[in-house]
This record gives structure tokens, sequence and C-alpha cells, in this order.
């Protein structure tokens, strides 16, 4: 048996680690470049499976999102929602805590909220909102605070014990729904205080369709940059990084990490159920099992997109719901099925996370050296 | 002549510019037991992985059993019945002994597993092994694991097993137990390699010793004409003098005093026994032993990361000539508690820096408490990164660079960099030149020595003995969690601190 020849083979394609840090507006082109190719091979995917013009299809996307006043509240509206979500659920990933359970307690925090609606409506608005507002935050808070627990005092896995604490929440809904139904035998709550609007977040404009939402704004946009600050200026928020770099390094710092665990969480579950609190009192102005309707997991999405900036949140909470919104308008338009509307988003996600690639390896080819 | 198992003509593998063999020529002759011996690093493992096919020679042939083979795969090493036993099990928690066994295994059809059951239990009561072809493996003893990674191997129809450091693992009557099966192997027609570096471990149960040192093959000796000292000389070879400035030690004061610190692990296994000796101000204590003698335990019982089960760990301040106790205190206990204590531990990037941060970020980690406010103040970190980056020369684009991109010198240094920079009494550092090149690791001695003569207590864990012998003012022994010696590192020979290495303390001794 002949002994093999040594060949160093050289590879076709080279990846390797930047030396160095990219400036900001090179790391940014990047990402715009890649959300351009995302586009234009969302183009072509259109084309081919539905024959359509994808300039047309992407006009009715945005004539869906943002076509008229009206349309285009709605969009921010949502936005906020998913926003005041993923902020929340930012230090929890940050500390690599995977809190699946946003959904739980975005409901939570609106039961809370709906309560004070319900059995507090002789409060005085401007006591009745701080009112709900702490209710939901404390709802959300008890709703981390559990998996919170259990991870730091038995190593629990909090994928599941979040999840779980999901379908607790859901059902509890289902009760509470049951218990408010209004009217009796429609198996819903209906709009609450319909007629008096206590607990509604008041007009912040005087006129048009935005005098519901302005609120909204405002409240999520200060929890946000409150985000901001805490996690990168804070004590806390360093040893939240900390921990989610490296535990070990954590505890040999001196980081308590179990109370920062309890703690984090604690803080991420309020956030999400003041998010519930957002989508009753200052959107929906009721409550039923779909109230989160699937936020608490897009949010995820946006969170990691984001890379836990809070500030880069507001980017893609919007281009999110606006990819939501564009796919509702094509699907009823075109009459294509939502599917094609998902792809598209699909389609932009993976192109979106794979600049991060670009962003952080530089790729040579065999021969020459190209710099991507 | 009997004929060889194995022969491996000179083969040699580098990594990058680090050559781990250099020219070996090892020999495992038939149905013998041969121990391949060597202090950490001196390319033990990295030798025996080119026969289970891990890594694939740079240069030179192995043959199995007189033919020249090329072993570039597992499976090409099982196809000429080679097997190891890896230091780390790879075995599949909720899987039964006879899954794991048969995992990755090719066969026609349907598998048949109740006949491997079969096997397997027939393989068992021959060699006498006490596992039960059903039995999960998280319900195993980690002697038993290994058990079953022993009998995969015979499953496969091994006839020379390799077994890597399978001693690291498993209390003496279990050591005794698996040195009886590899006897019985033995007859059986076996031949084995065991690698160890546990002295009495290679004179119990082997045939002939092969050393290795530094990558080298230093030579062969026949078990029965060898003993405790012969072996250490040639494992640990003559001193190298390396010219590592050390001056004596100015007024050294008892800093730190241990007394009888036993510390248990997770599995509750005895990782210190009964261990006391006193660190003095003003000197370097160096801790020598072989690999996994609890080093890292003691290191981190005093740093308040790693339980104590009884003892003592007295620390005298000496602003306030207080003497506290830290045993029971965690990391944030004993700063509050005023003690200076600078460590830096093996594990850079896992334990003692953060890797996403660049050098201000993990500068922070020991100022972040500073001030009252709920916020970060980034300015006195920012200043300390870059005189840092600038004193000790570190290669970095920026100081926001993250530390993990970084090379291991580089990485030591900001490591290193930050340790001193607070202050401390007492300073300890785990194999802080490992990995690094000569001018890094003269920067280091350099840097710990200053420190010394600030009257820091300066504890230094290493592997290298010529270092140790030159760089410290005393030698702390460890051997098995127990202290088999404290020496005057100036006048104690490297043999003398090898046997100490090595040797066990007498019960009631």
């Amino acid at each position: 048996m002949a002994k093999a020849a040594h060949t160093t083979r050289e590879p076709v394609i080279l990846m390797s680690k930047r030396g160095e840090l990219l400036p900001p507006w090179k790391s940014w082109g990047i990402r715009v470049i890649g959300f351009l190719l995302s586009l234009v091979v969302s183009g072509i995917v259109i084309m081919m499976v539905s024959g359509l013009n994808p300039a047309a299809v992407f006009a009715t996307m945005l004539d869906g999102a943002v076509g008229t006043t009206k349309r285009s509240w709605v969009t921010v509206r949502d936005a906020m929602t998913l926003l005041c979500i993923a902020v929340g659920l930012a230090p929890a990933f940050k500390m690599r805590f995977w809190n699946i359970g946003a959904e739980g307690q975005i409901l939570v925090g609106a039961i809370a909220s709906a309560a004070c609606m319900i059995y507090l409506k002789n409060l005085p608005t401007l006591l009745l909102i701080p009112v709900m507002i702490c209710a939901s935050l404390i709802a959300g808070g008890i709703w981390g605070f559990f998996p919170g627990l259990f991870k730091a005092r038995w190593n629990t896995n909090e994928t599941l014990f979040t999840l779980m604490m999901n379908y607790i929440a859901i059902q509890l809904t289902s009760f509470f729904v049951a218990l408010w139904e209004n009217p009796f035998g429609s198996n819903s709550v209906g709009v609450i205080n319909s007629q008096n609007k206590q607990g509604w977040l008041p007009n912040l404009l005087q006129e048009g369709y935005n005098k519901d939402f302005g609120w909204n704004v405002i409240i999520v946009l200060t929890v946000t940059l409150i985000m901001y600050l805490y996690m990168n200026h804070s004590k806390h928020g360093y040893e939240i990084s900390v921990i989610g770099d490296s535990e070990n390094t954590a505890r040999y710092a001196g980081i308590r990490v179990n109370r920062a665990y309890v703690r984090t969480i604690v803080f991420s579950g309020a956030i999400c159920g003041l998010a519930g609190f957002v989508a009753v009192s200052g959107a929906s102005h009721t409550i039923s099992t779909s109230t989160a309707g699937g936020r608490g997991f897009t949010a995820i999405i946006v969170a990691w997109l984001a890379q836990f900036n809070s500030v880069v949140m507001i980017v893609f909470s919007f281009l999110l719901v606006f990819l939501q919104k564009g796919a509702q308008a094509i699907a009823s338009t075109y009459n294509l099925s939502q599917e094609v509307s998902e792809m598209i988003t699909g389609i932009i996600l993976f192109f979106l996370l794979g600049s991060e690639f670009f962003v952080n390896y530089t790729v040579h080819f065999r021969g020459k050296k190209v710099a991507k | 002549m009997a004929s060889c198992a194995i022969k491996m003509e000179n083969v040699t593998k580098r990594f990058g510019k680090v050559v781990a063999n250099d020219h070996i020529n090892l020999e495992l002759r038939e149905g013998e037991i041969l121990s391949l011996l060597g202090e950490n690093g001196s390319g033990k493992t990295t030798l025996m992985n080119q026969l289970s096919g891990i890594y694939y020679p740079d240069e030179g042939q192995i043959y199995v059993h007189d033919k020249p083979v090329t072993i570039s795969s597992p499976k090409d090493a099982f196809d000429n019945g080679i097997g190891m036993i890896h230091q780390h099990f790879k075995l599949v928690d909720v899987f039964t002994a006879t899954e794991n066994i048969v995992l990755g295994l090719d066969g026609e059809g349907k598998f048949d597993l109740k006949a491997a059951g079969e096997k397997i239990r027939t393989i068992c009561e021959k060699y006498g092994f006490d596992i039960r072809p059903e039995q999960k493996i998280y319900d195993m003893s980690v002697s038993q694991k290994q058990t079953v990674e022993i009998v995969k191997v015979l499953f496969r129809g091994a006839d020379i097993l390799i077994l890597d450091e399978p001693t690291a693992v498993l209390t003496p009557q279990e050591t005794d137990k698996l040195f009886d099966i590899m006897r019985a192997m033995k007859k059986d027609g076996k031949s084995l390699i065991i690698i160890t570096h546990k002295l009495h471990e290679v004179l119990d149960v082997s045939d002939r010793v092969a050393v290795l040192r530094k990558g080298e093959y230093i030579g062969d000796v026949m078990t029965k004409d060898a003993n405790q000292q012969s072996l250490t000389d040639m494992m640990v070879g003559h001193s190298v003098t390396l010219n590592i400035d050390r001056p004596m030690p100015k007024d050294p004061k008892p800093r730190l005093e241990l007394k009888n610190l036993t510390v248990y692990d997770e599995l509750g296994v005895k990782r210190l026994d009964d261990v006391s000796f006193t660190v003095m101000g003003g000197e370097i204590l160096g801790v020598a032993g072989v690999a996994g003698s609890g080093q890292k335990e003691l290191l981190e019982s005093i740093a308040g990361l790693y339980p104590v089960r009884s003892g003592e760990i007295v620390f005298h301040n000496p602003q306030s000539g207080k003497s506290e106790n830290l045993v029971g205190k965690d990391p944030l206990d004993i700063k509050r508690a005023g003690v200076g204590m600078a460590f830096v531990p093996e594990d850079r990037l896992g334990m003692g820096l953060v890797g996403s941060m660049g050098m201000t970020g993990n500068m922070l980690l020991r100022s972040y408490r500073k001030g009252t406010g709920l916020f970060v103040d980034r300015k006195q970190p920012e200043k300390l990164a870059n005189s840092i980056w600038k004193d000790l020369e570190v290669v970095t684009p920026s100081t926001a660079f993250p530390v993990r991109r970084m090379s291991g010198g580089n990485v030591q240094k900001v490591l290193v960099g930050r340790e001193i920079a607070q202050e401390p009494a007492v300073l300890m550092s785990a194999y802080a030149v490992r990995g690094l090149d000569i001018n890094t690791s003269y920067t280091i001695y350099n840097l710990l020595t200053a420190e010394k003569m600030k009257g820091v207590a300066v504890i230094y864990v290493g592997e290298d003995l010529d270092v140790l012998l030159e760089l410290c003012d005393r030698l702390v022994v460890l051997c098995g969690g127990q202290v088999s010696g404290v020496v005057d590192a100036r006048t104690i020979t490297k043999e003398e601190v090898g046997l100490l290495m090595t040797q066990h303390r007498k019960e009631g001794a």
C-alpha cells in the first residue's frame, strides 16, 4: 500500500474573519446592498411564480402599508406594539436567556389592563392610566419571574418553561373572556367601555386618524430610549452583556449571576406586559386569546436582527410590519395566497442575515483577492 | 525479537510553527502493554491521534502488524484493528450501552440490535465488565462509561487498544479494576498503549515504557528495569538555564494562609485534600504538579469561585493588619471585604475576559461598580485600556476591537495588564505563558517579578519546571490534590520536583 502524497490544496473560496472592525458606513452599506439584492431576488421570484410585474406588486405592498393616512397610522401603531415587545425581549436574549414567553407576558399584561378598565372605570383617567400601566408591568414581570427563579434555583430550561407559560396565559385569557363576555353569548369581550372610553389612551392630537395612536408612539419610544440607556450605559446593562458572553467570566467578576437572571427576566417580562397594555388600551380596546397574535415570536426576529440595539429595532419593527401589511394587500388585490408575501419576507430576512456574514468575514477567491 | 503490532517511523506533526511530534520512532510489540509517558504538552495525545485517524502525519510512515498503512480517518484505524479510548467520552447520554456501541456501524439490511446485545454480553462476560447492554449511559458511573468505550472498540474487533489517560477520572479501586481488565486483554493477545503521567501506574501495569519530552522521543525502557527516579529523569530531562531575573524577596510576610483546605467537585470527587501552606507577600510562590492535580480548584477556591467543603483561607490585610477568613465568600464579598485579589485564570477568554468586548469593555469588568450612580463610567477604563495598549505593546486595531479576535499573546497582555492595574495584594496566575511566544513570556515574567517587588503575594501555577525553578522563590508541589512538598525553588533540583509531582503522600505520614 503506497503512502498517499501530501499536497496542500488551496480552496477555491477562502473565508476568513476580518482583522479589524469595519467603520459603520461600510457595515451599513453592506446591509443596504443586501436589502436591495433581496428586492431584486424577490422580484424575480414573484415573476416566476405568478407572472405578475414585480414593480406593480411592490407598489401594491407600498400602497397596502402606507397608501392612505389611515393605513399609515395602523402600520405605525402595529410597529409600535411590535417594537415594545422586541425592546422587552432584548435584555433577556442579550443575556442568552431564551425568553420564548413574550406571548404569555403580553397576554397577562393585557388581562391586567382590561381588568383595570372593567373594575376601576370610576377612577379619573389621569389615575386610571398609570394604574393600568403598573398593573400590566407587574403582571408581565410575574410571568417572567417564575421561569427566571426556576432557572436560577434549579437550572431548568427557560425555553420550555417560558413556552409553557404561554399556554397557561392563553387559558387564563379564555377564562377571563368567558367571565367578561359582553354581550352575553357572543363569546367575546367586545369593546370595553365603548361609551365613555375609560382607560383608553386619550387623544394626543386633535384631528385625523392619528388621534388614537399618538400616545402609543410616545410611550413606546420612551421605553425604547430608556432601554437603550439601560443596555448600553447602565451597570446592569453591562452585567447583562458579560453574562451573555460568558457566565464564568461574570462569576469571576463578582456578578451574582442568578440574581441577575431573575432581575433581568422580570424586567423583560414587565416590558412585554406593557406591550399588552399598549395593545389593549392604545389599539384594540378589547381582549381575546389572539391579542398577542404571534407578535411575541415575530419580536424575537426584530430583536436579533437589530442585535439587541433598541434604537435599531425601530427600523426593523417597521420593516416587518410593513411587509405584513404589504402581504395582506397583495393577497387581496391579486388574489394570491398570503404565502407569496411570506416568501418575500423570508427572502428579505435571508439577505439581511446573510449580510452579517460579510460584515464579519472577508472572502478571497483562489488566485485573485476580492474584497467584498 | 517479537514482531510489532504498531511501528511508527519518523512521524512528524506540526501545528503552524509548533512541532508537536518531531521524527518519532515508536513501536508497540505484539501482546504487550506499553506506557507512553511524558509531561503535559509533550505530544503524547497528538501522536496517538495519528494512530486513531484524527490527525494525519505530516511526515513518516506507520506500520500495523509489519504492513505499511495509511490511516487518514477513524474508519481506517478501525479497519486496521486500532481502537482508541479517549479521555473525554464520546457517548450519547440518552442511549443504552448497546446503542452507543453500534452507533456509526455500517450494516446490511435491518440492524439486529438483539444480536449486538448478545455479542456485547459475551464480551462483558469474557473480561468481567460490569455493564448491562440495555443500561442507559446517564445511569452509569464514570468508570462504567469508560467500560462502554472499551467494549465499543472490542466490539469492532480492535486488537490494538490505545487508552488516553484512562485513570484520570477513576478512583484507586476503579483503577485497579481497569488494570486487571488490561491484563486480561493482554492475555487474550491484544496489544495496548496507555497514556499516563502517573509513575506508580506505569510501574504497576506496563511491560515497557516509552518517554516523550517536548515533542521528541527520548527512549524506552523495560518496566522491570525502571524505577520512579529513572523515569522522572527521562521525563523532565536536564535543566535548561533561562536567565529570568530573580531578585531576593524583600521582607516577606504571610499574606494568605491555607489551612486544611478540602474541596469536592460536582461529581463528589475530592479535588483538594487537606491542603495547607502559606503565601508570603513579596514572593512568587510557584505551584507545580501534573495537570489536574488540583491547581485549578486551588486558585478558584481562593478566588471564591469554588465551593470549599472544609478548611480555612485566611487573608492578612497588609494595610489594616486585620485577618479574615475568605471561605464562604463569593468574589463580590471578597472584593467588598477590601481584599485586593487579582486572578489570571487558565481559561482566558472563558473566564477572565469578555470575548465580544474590546479592551475598554474588559477593563470595565473590574471597575464598573465604581461610583454610586446607575450608569457606568467609561472614561477611566478607556484611559487604562490606552495605557495598557501602549505600555504592553498590545497589537490591536483599536480599544473597541473584540479581544476574542486578538492573538493569544495579546489577549494575555490585556488580561494581565488589567489584573495588575488593580494594585492587588494577591496576584494569582494559572498557566500564564501557555501558548505565548518567548518574548511575550518574558514580558509576563518581568511583570510578575515587578509585582513581587511591590510586595504583592504572587501565586504562579505553571507546567514548565525550568520556569518554575527560575522564576519562583518557593514551590508548592501538588499531587492528586494533596501537597506533596513545599520547597525552596533556589536550591531544589528539577529531578526532585519531578519526583514530588508523582509521589502521593503516604497515609498518616
